[in-house]
C-alpha cells in the first residue's frame, strides 16, 4: 500500500503561529506580574492589569492551546485514519479565520470590550467568529475520520472528538447575550444563574480545551516517542468515559459557599473527587507504558518533556479535587494559591506535552533534525524551573493570605486589615515575576531551536522517514 | 464497538457530557432567580448606576475584586452581611470573581461618603499608602453618552425617568462608578440588623495612660482613619477630631459602631481593646492636634 500523500504545510502554518500566541501571553503574563507588584506601570486606559491580564488568559488558553491543538489534531488525525485531510482549503481558511480571531480578541479586549467571563472575555462579534473557527475545524477532522481508512479508532480521536462536541456546547451556551451595540451585550442569564452557567463553561473549557486534547497528543506522541503502546487499552477506555462524564459535574466547585444551591455545590465536590479515578487511569497507564523504557529518561528529551507533563497532570488532578473540598475552599479560595495551580496546569502539563509534539512534528513536516539537542534540554529546565518557582511561590503566599485573612484575636475581632494582608504578598508576587521571566526565556531558547532546525537542521536518517510510513 | 464507528462515538459523548451538564446547569434554572430568591428592596439598576457598573466591567474590575461575601465568620466580620441569592437578580453577567487581589467589594456601598471614592480613585496609594491599585483619576475626563445609556437600561427593561437620561449628560465616568459602587450590596439594611448592641459598662481600661504609651499606637490611627481625618486629626474627608467634644463613652460608640447616614465606617472588627486605644489616642494625646 503507498504512502498517503499527507498535507504539512498547513501544520507548519499552525505550529508557527501558536508559537507567536504563546510568546504573546507569556510576555503580557510577565508584563502583568510586574503590575501588579508596581501600580505606576499602568498605562491608563489601554495598559492597565485589567485590561491586560484577560489576553494574557485568552492567548494563553486560545492562542497558544488552541493553536497548538489545531496542529497536533490535523497532523495527527491524517495519519491516525490514514488519510490525508478532507479538504485543504477549509484548513487554509481556519488558519486564517484562527488568527484573525486571536488578533480580534486582543485588539478588543485592549479596547476594554470585555464580558467579563473569565476565558470568554470576549464581545458577542468575536464569539461568532470563534463559533465558526470551531466549526470549521470540526467539520474537517470529523470527515477525515469518516473517509479514513483505518477501522478501529485510536485513543487519540476519541478524545478529540469529546473536545470537539464539548467546546461546541459549552462555549454556545455560555456566549448567550442580547447585544446592546457592535461591541457590548448583556448576558441572557443573571445573577446567580450567571455565575453557575459560567463556571459550568469555566472548568470544562479546561476539561475540553486543556485536558482532552493534551491526552489525545499524550497518547499519540509517547508511544510514538519510546517505540511502545499504551500499557492498558481497557484503562484508556475507563479513563476516557468517566472523564467526560464526570467532568461536567463539577463547575460549581468554582462557588463554594456562594448563594449558588448547596446541592449543586455538594455535587461539585463529590464528582471533583471522584474525578481523580479517570484523571489518575491515564497518568498511571502513561507511566506503566514506560515498564522497561525507563532509561529512555536519560536517553530521549522527548521522553523527559512527555512524563514531566503527565505528573504535573498527575499533582494537578490531586490538588484540583482538594481544592474543591468545602472546608479546604473556604480557606484557600480568592488567594494567590490559585494562580498557583492554575499554572501547574497550564505550564506544566499542557505546555510540556505540546512542545513535546512540537518537536516530535519538527523533522516530519520540515524534514529536518531538531538543531540542537542540548538546547532542548536547556529550554526543559529553564521552563520546569521557572514553573516551579511560580508555582510553589504563590502556593506559600496563597497559604500566608489565607491565614491572615483569618487571623483573629480573643475578643472575635480580625487581627489584620486588608491592606496589613495584601503587603505581605509583594515578596511573593516578586518571587513569581522572576519565574516568569526565567519561563519566558525558556520559550525563547525553545523558538531559537525551532527557527534554527528550519533554517540549518540536517537531514533526517532515512530510518525516521520509514517509521514515519508506518504511522 | 463503538471504537470503529465515529457518528456513534460522537452520539455518545454528547449524551456523557449532557447529564452533568442538565442536572448542574439546566436544572437549577427551576429554583434560582424565582419569587423564593425574591428579596424586598433590592431595585434595578438606575441608568448611571448601570453605566458605572459597565465601566466597572470595562476595565476588569473583577480581576482583582470579588463580588461576594461567603458565610464563614472572619469574611463576614470583615466584609459584612454574606451575599444572598436574589441580591443580584439584576447582574447581567455575575461580577462575583475569582481573586481577591483587593478587597471584596459586594458590601462596599455606603461604607464610605462619595468623596473618599473620588480621593481613592484618583490616587489610591493617599489612602493606602503600600496599595497595588492602579489609579484611576483618568475616568474624570470622559463624559457620559446619554442616549447609548438609555438603549442599555431599555434592552435590560430597567425603569428609568427622562430626568435620569438628561442628567446623564453633566456626569461623568467617575460619577457613574462611584454611583454603582455605592449601591453595591446596600439594598438590603444589613448595617442595622448587623449592628452590634454595647452591653454594661463602658470603661476605658487604658485610663491615665501616659504620652509615650499613646505615641506608639499611631499607627492603628495611621492605617485606619488618617486617609479621612488627617495625618495629625485636623480633618480631610471627615471632620476635625478635637478630643475635648467627646466625652470616652461616645467617642467609643462613634468609632465601634460607625455613623453609616454620614459615611463613618464601623470599626467593630478592630475589636474593642484597639478601639480604646484609638479614644484614648484622640482624646489625650498632645502631639497630635490636642
Amino acid at each position: 500500500m503507498g504512502k498517503p500523500q499527507y498535507h504539512t504545510d498547513i501544520v507548519k502554518s499552525f505550529v508557527n503561529w501558536s508559537l507567536v500566541w504563546g510568546v504573546v501571553a507569556v510576555l503580557v503574563g510577565v508584563i502583568v506580574s510586574f503590575q501588579m507588584v508596581n501600580p505606576d506601570l499602568n498605562y491608563p486606559p489601554y495598559f492597565t492589569f485589567g485590561r491586560l491580564r484577560p489576553i494574557h488568559t485568552n492567548a494563553g488558553i486560545y492562542g497558544w492551546g488552541v493553536g497548538t491543538i489545531f496542529a497536533m489534531f490535523l497532523y495527527m488525525a491524517q495519519r491516525l485514519c490514514k488519510t490525508p485531510l478532507w479538504s485543504l482549503g477549509l484548513a487554509k481558511f481556519q488558519l486564517w479565520l484562527f488568527n484573525i480571531t486571536i488578533a480580534a480578541s486582543a485588539v478588543t479586549l485592549l479596547l476594554g470590550y470585555s464580558s467579563t467571563l473569565e476565558y470568554h472575555e470576549m464581545e458577542w462579534p468575536i464569539d461568532i467568529m470563534i463559533v465558526v473557527l470551531w466549526v470549521t475545524f470540526s467539520i474537517n477532522i470529523i470527515m477525515t475520520i469518516i473517509k479514513r481508512k483505518e477501522e478501529q479508532m485510536y485513543i487519540s480521536l476519541w478524545y478529540m472528538m469529546a473536545a470537539i462536541i464539548g467546546i461546541a456546547i459549552l462555549f454556545t451556551v455560555n456566549a448567550l447575550a442580547v447585544p446592546v451595540s457592535a461591541f457590548k451585550s448583556y448576558s441572557i442569564f443573571a445573577g446567580t444563574n450567571s455565575a453557575n452557567v459560567q463556571w459550568w463553561f469555566g472548568h470544562n473549557a479546561v476539561a475540553m480545551a486543556l485536558t482532552a486534547p493534551p491526552l489525545a497528543m499524550f497518547y499519540y506522541f509517547l508511544p510514538k516517542t519510546t517505540g511502545v503502546p499504551i500499557y492498558s487499552h481497557r484503562l484508556s477506555i475507563i479513563s476516557f468515559w468517566s472523564l467526560i462524564f464526570m467532568y461536567l459535574w463539577t463547575g460549581a466547585h468554582h462557588l463554594l459557599w456562594t448563594p449558588v444551591p448547596d446541592w449543586i455545590q455538594t455535587l461539585a465536590m463529590a464528582f471533583s473527587i471522584m474525578l481523580i479515578a479517570p484523571s489518575w487511569g491515564s497518568v498511571i497507564n502513561g507511566y506503566l507504558s514506560m515498564k522497561g523504557q525507563w532509561h529512555q529518561m536519560r536517553d530521549n528529551y522527548l521522553v523527559k518533556f512527555l512524563i514531566l507533563g503527565i505528573t504535573f497532570y498527575g499533582l494537578q488532578t490531586l490538588q484540583g479535587p482538594m481544592q474543591a473540598i468545602r472546608s479546604f475552599s473556604a480557606f484557600i479560595h480568592y488567594t494567590d494559591w490559585v494562580p498557583g495551580h492554575i499554572h501547574m496546569g497550564t505550564m506544566g502539563w499542557v505546555s510540556l506535552v505540546s512542545v513535546a509534539g512540537i518537536y516530535f512534528l519538527l523533522p516530519r513536516i520540515y524534514g529536518r533534525e531538531v538543531y540542537s539537542i542540548p538546547l532542548a534540554n536547556l529550554h526543559f529546565w529553564l521552563v520546569v524551573i521557572g514553573q516551579l518557582i511560580w508555582s510553589t511561590s504563590m502556593w506559600i503566599a496563597g497559604v500566608l493570605q489565607a491565614g491572615m485573612w483569618n487571623a483573629m484575636n480573643a475578643d472575635g475581632s480580625l487581627t489584620y486589615t486588608f491592606t496589613e494582608t495584601m503587603v505581605e504578598m509583594y515578596p511573593y508576587w516578586w518571587i513569581r515575576a522572576i519565574g516568569g521571566i526565567i519561563y519566558l526565556i525558556g520559550i525563547l531558547v525553545f523558538i531559537y531551536n525551532v527557527y534554527m532546525t528550519v533554517q540549518k537542521g540536517k537531514e533526517p536518517a532515512p530510518k525516521l522517514l520509514e517509521v514515519e510510513g508506518r504511522a | 464497538m463503538w471504537e470503529k464507528k465515529p457518528i456513534l462515538l460522537m452520539l455518545m459523548a454528547t449524551a456523557a457530557i449532557l447529564v452533568g451538564t442538565i442536572v448542574t446547569m439546566v436544572l437549577p434554572f427551576v429554583w434560582v432567580n424565582t419569587e423564593a430568591d425574591r428579596i424586598e428592596g433590592v431595585t434595578p439598576y438606575t441608568p448611571l448606576e448601570q453605566e458605572g457598573r459597565d465601566i466597572y466591567m470595562r476595565e476588569g474590575c473583577n480581576n482583582c475584586h470579588t463580588q461576594t461575601v461567603r458565610p464563614l465568620v472572619a469574611e463576614v466580620v470583615r466584609y459584612g452581611d454574606y451575599s444572598k441569592s436574589g441580591e443580584f437578580v439584576y447582574d447581567r453577567p455575575f461580577l462575583w470573581g475569582s481573586k481577591r487581589t483587593g478587597p471584596d467589594l459586594a458590601r462596599l456601598g455606603g461604607k464610605y461618603p462619595d468623596a473618599w471614592h473620588f480621593q481613592h480613585m484618583e490616587n489610591p496609594s493617599s489612602i493606602y499608602p503600600k496599595t497595588n491599585m492602579p489609579a484611576y483619576g483618568w475616568l474624570s475626563n470622559n463624559a457620559l453618552k446619554p442616549d447609548k445609556i438609555r438603549r442599555k437600561v431599555e434592552v435590560l427593561g430597567f425603569p428609568f425617568t427622562e430626568e435620569q437620561i438628561a442628567e446623564l449628560a453633566t456626569k461623568n465616568e467617575m460619577d457613574a462608578i462611584i454611583a454603582y459602587m455605592q449601591k453595591l450590596g446596600n439594598d438590603i439594611p444589613w448595617r442595622q440588623t448587623a449592628r452590634t448592641e454595647i452591653v454594661g459598662e463602658l470603661r476605658n481600661p487604658f485610663a491615665g495612660a501616659d504620652q509615650t504609651t499613646l505615641a506608639a499606637w499611631k499607627p492603628l490611627y495611621q492605617s485606619n482613619c488618617s486617609a479621612c481625618h488627617g495625618a495629625n486629626m485636623e480633618g480631610g474627608i471627615g471632620p476635625e477630631l478635637v478630643g475635648e467634644y467627646y466625652d470616652e463613652e461616645t467617642l467609643f460608640r462613634l468609632i465601634y459602631d460607625g455613623i453609616p447616614e454620614l459615611g463613618m465606617p464601623a470599626y467593630a472588627n478592630l475589636g474593642t481593646e484597639r478601639v480604646w486605644q484609638l479614644v484614648n489616642l484622640i482624646k489625650y494625646d498632645q502631639a497630635m492636634g490636642n
